[in-house]
Parts: structure tokens; C-alpha cells; sequence
């Protein structure tokens, strides 16, 4: 997405290129357009464009991409955070987009 | 406890007739929307009624799909079902719609409620089996994070096509022998798209907003007298609104990755503008350090906040910044809060 680019080299995405097979649906499902096939095998071709959205882990069928794509949205993830450390009255709810 | 859709019945949205398959009866809807449809949709982006937003899961015909036709999921928010029938006039198809409770598919597939569970189960439910030789669903690509298209076609038998992001490119891709551009593949967050989830967002902050305000006001009216603390508290209130409004509106030509520091300086512009505006020069100096310090770190909490909104920030990158930046901010609050408190005392 032009003019929308996340913060640089956070993305806990992995992927075990020696066992990919080439089916491609890791490409179909990636809404960042993260992969690219070079030959039969899977590469990730744009690391900083991931959104962590766990797609890609979840549909590849020899279980190769590893992705810490979590629980929820983030803004329910602030609240957490500041669940966590205590912070009180401050509540985004949890909520979602 | 989550609202569930319910069962069907013909007061489901755009219900024409009933239809007989060989599982039953199944509900044939319009693809039409109707005006209260449409006021429906606005008034959920206002956030009223957003709970009571949903339709019952199950099977839905659109126009007279028989055996051989292809089946669409969809979310049961009910914003989810009307685009997706919406889309699809003209054609024969079923239409699956998933338990969701009333979230919209991107949010349900984080969340895994739209997922791989709840579709095999609604396959099962509705006897698909039965009701179809076909063996294909077209799902939507941002359902992708909650389904295991694998996993399903081994509990099922039914292989899983991921067709578009937007219910919009539906038409197109069925009119092109069901192939997926890498358009229609490529997640958007248009200003119309950014704009559209402003009102709910204001609607959620008006709680803390109004608390805020009157917090701001209330200490400022004891310290300082009435037109001071009509001040700060409009100031308040400016800087939260450039953290929920200005910032998602600006977005992609606020320079920085991160949202604390694009809200920082948004922040930093809702400061100036105020300085101008209201004569600021005539203000002490602890009072502008405050202001300068505090304003922008308000509206910086804010733009984070928005991160949960957004297609395209992920989970590592809001740690980080809520890392970094929730101690920041909040020493800025602080620190603005006590150079105010000393100012009166100078
Ligand atoms: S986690 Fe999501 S955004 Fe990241 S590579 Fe996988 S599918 Fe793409
Ligand atoms: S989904 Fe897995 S096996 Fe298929 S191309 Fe991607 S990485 Fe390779």
C-alpha cells in the first residue's frame, strides 16, 4: 500500500523454504503480497510489509510459515498491555475494529 | 455474553421466499438493499445498535441456485451479509453465513470465530453434502487468518477458493472464470475506507472524552478562574480529537511509520494552532512547556489506539511502540501536569 508502511523489522514471520512444496496458497492468502514463488519454492519477498495476520501459517499445508499473529486486534492489545501493568481506568474495551 | 444471530425465518433481510433443497427449507433474499437496510449500516457506524447488527448463520439462496452452484461465506454482521448479497445480483449462488456474532469478517477471522470450527460445523449443519455435488466454497481472503482451507477439506470434502478481499471485486471475479487479480488480492485503506471508521471510534472515546474534559476543567476552574479553564479543557479535547480524527484522516501523509510519533506531531500542530489562536505568548513559560509537552502526547496515546483499526499494522510493530512509547507518554502527562501545578505557585 503506497504511503502506508509499518514500523521496519518487527515482523516475527518465518518460513522453512527447504520443505515448501509450491502449492502457492500462501501467496493467495497474504493481503500484503509478502511471497513470491522464485522456481517451485516460496520466498518471502517483502518481510516489512507483513501485518502478522497469521494467514499464510494457518493455510500452508505442510505447516512450514511460523508467525506470532496472536489473539484479537491491537487496540485490544493496549488494553491488555495496560491490564498488565497496572495501569488503572484507562480501558480501550476490548473491543474490535 | 456474545449475541448470537438466532435461527432463520422469514424475518431474515430481503427475505422473498422460501426454497426447497433436499435438507430442507432455505431462505431466498434479495439482492436489493432497502432503505432501512441502509439507515441500518449508518447508524451501526455511529455505533448505535452495533450489537443487534446480525443475522442467523446458515444457508441463504440468491436468486435459484441448484445443486451444482457455488457457495459464498460470509460473516453474520449484518454490514457483512448486505455487501456480499449486494454483490452477487443477478447470480445463482448459496450463500453460507457463518456464527460470528455479529463481527465482521477480518475481526472474526483474529478473533477465530470465523474459522475453521465454526465452517465445518455450518457445512454440517446445513447438510451441504446433501444439497450439493459441487465440492468448492469461495471465501473471502481476509477469512484466511481463521481457516485452515487443509484442515477443512479433510473434515469435509469441500476445497476452500479464497476469492477477494473486498465483497466489491465478487462480481469481477465470478465474470473472469473465478480467477483472483493481484487487484482484488491487495488489501486497501482508502480515506473513504479510514473515514468511515472515525464515528465509532469518537463514539468509544466520548466516555473518557467527557471525563477528561471535566477533569481538566474542574482544576483549572479552582487554580485559575473560568476562561482559563475554558481553555485547557478545549485543548484537552483538541488533542484528543487529533489523535482519533485527524490523524486516521491524515494518515498516509503524516511523515513517520510509527503512530506515537504521528501523533506526536500532529499533537504538536493541534499545540501551535492553539498557541495562535489564543494568544499563547501572553502564557508563562511553565504553562507553554506544559502545554507543548502534554498536548502531543495525548494525542499521541490516541493515534496508537488506532493501530487495532488499521489494515496493515502488525502485532511485533504495536509492542515495540507500546514498549517505548506508553512509559514516554505518560511521564510527558505527568511532567506537564506538575509544571502546570508548579506554575501556579511561582
Ligand atoms: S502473516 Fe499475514 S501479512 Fe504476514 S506474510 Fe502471512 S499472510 Fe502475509
Ligand atoms: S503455502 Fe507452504 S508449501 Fe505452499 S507455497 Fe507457501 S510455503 Fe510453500
Amino acid at each position: 500500500m503506497t504511503g502506508m508502511c509499518y514500523i521496519k523489522n518487527v515482523t516475527t514471520l518465518k518460513l522453512n523454504q527447504t520443505a515448501c512444496t509450491g502449492c502457492g496458497r500462501c501467496i493467495e492468502v497474504c493481503p500484503h503480497q509478502v511471497f513470491a514463488l522464485e522456481g517451485r519454492k516460496a520466498r518471502i519477498d517483502d518481510r516489512d510489509a507483513c501485518m502478522e495476520c497469521g494467514a499464510c501459517a494457518k493455510n500452508c499445508p505442510v505447516n512450514i510459515i511460523a508467525v506470532d499473529a496472536g489473539v484479537g486486534c491491537a487496540s485490544g492489545m493496549i488494553s491488555e498491555w495496560l491490564q498488565e501493568h497496572n495501569v488503572p481506568g484507562i480501558k480501550s474495551g476490548g473491543r474490535c475494529c | 455474553m456474545e449475541q448470537t444471530g438466532g435461527e432463520i425465518s422469514d424475518k431474515v433481510p430481503g427475505f422473498i421466499a422460501w426454497m426447497d433443497t433436499p435438507s430442507g427449507k432455505v431462505p431466498q433474499i434479495s439482492t436489493t438493499l432497502s432503505n432501512v437496510d441502509h439507515l441500518g449500516a449508518c447508524m451501526a457506524r455511529w455505533g448505535i445498535n452495533r450489537m443487534g447488527y446480525i443475522v442467523p448463520p446458515g444457508l441463504y439462496a440468491i436468486g435459484t441456485p441448484d445443486s451444482a452452484a457455488l457457495v459464498v461465506v460470509t460473516a453474520n454482521y449484518k454490514m457483512s451479509y448486505d455487501r456480499v448479497r449486494s454483490a452477487l445480483s443477478g447470480r445463482n449462488l448459496w450463500l453460507l453465513v457463518l456464527e460470528t456474532f455479529g463481527v465482521n469478517v477480518w475481526c472474526a477471522a483474529g478473533k477465530g470465530t470465523f474459522g475453521t470450527g465454526e465452517l465445518v460445523k455450518r457445512i454440517n449443519k446445513a447438510d451441504l453434502q446433501k444439497v450439493l455435488t459441487q465440492r468448492q466454497l469461495i471465501l473471502p481472503i481476509l477469512g484466511a487468518p481463521g481457516i485452515s482451507a487443509h484442515e477443512v477439506a479433510k473434515r469435509t470434502g469441500f476445497s476452500v477458493q479464497y476469492a477477494a478481499i473486498r465483497a466489491d471485486d465478487l462480481p469481477r471475479f465470478f465474470d473472469h472464470k473465478m480467477i483472483t487479480t493481484p487487484e482484488m488480492r491487495k488489501v486497501s485503506f482508502t480515506t473513504y475506507e479510514r473515514l468511515v471508521l472515525i464515528p465509532v471510534e469518537i463514539v468509544l472515546t466520548l466516555k473518557s472524552l467527557a471525563l477528561i474534559s471535566a477533569v481538566v476543567f474542574l482544576i483549572a476552574f479552582m487554580a485559575n478562574g473560568y476562561s482559563a479553564s475554558v481553555v485547557m479543557a478545549l485543548a484537552c479535547l483538541g488533542a484528543v480529537l487529533t489523535g482519533v480524527v485527524t490523524v486516521p484522516i491524515l494518515l498516509p501523509w503524516i511523515p513517520f511509520r510509527s503512530f506515537v510519533l504521528k501523533g506526536l506531531l500532529a499533537g504538536l500542530g493541534w499545540c501551535s494552532l492553539l498557541y495562535y489562536s489564543v494568544g499563547g505568548c501572553s502564557w508563562d513559560i511553565t504553562t507553554t512547556a506544559a502545554a507543548f509537552l502534554g498536548l502531543p502526547a495525548i494525542s499521541a496515546f490516541y493515534s496508537l489506539n488506532f493501530t487495532g483499526c488499521t489494515t496493515f499494522t502488525s502485532r511485533s510493530g504495536v509492542k515495540k511502540e507500546m514498549h517505548l512509547g506508553i512509559p514516554a507518554l505518560g511521564a510527558a502527562i505527568m511532567v506537564s501536569a506538575v509544571l502546570l501545578a508548579v506554575g501556579r505557585f511561582l
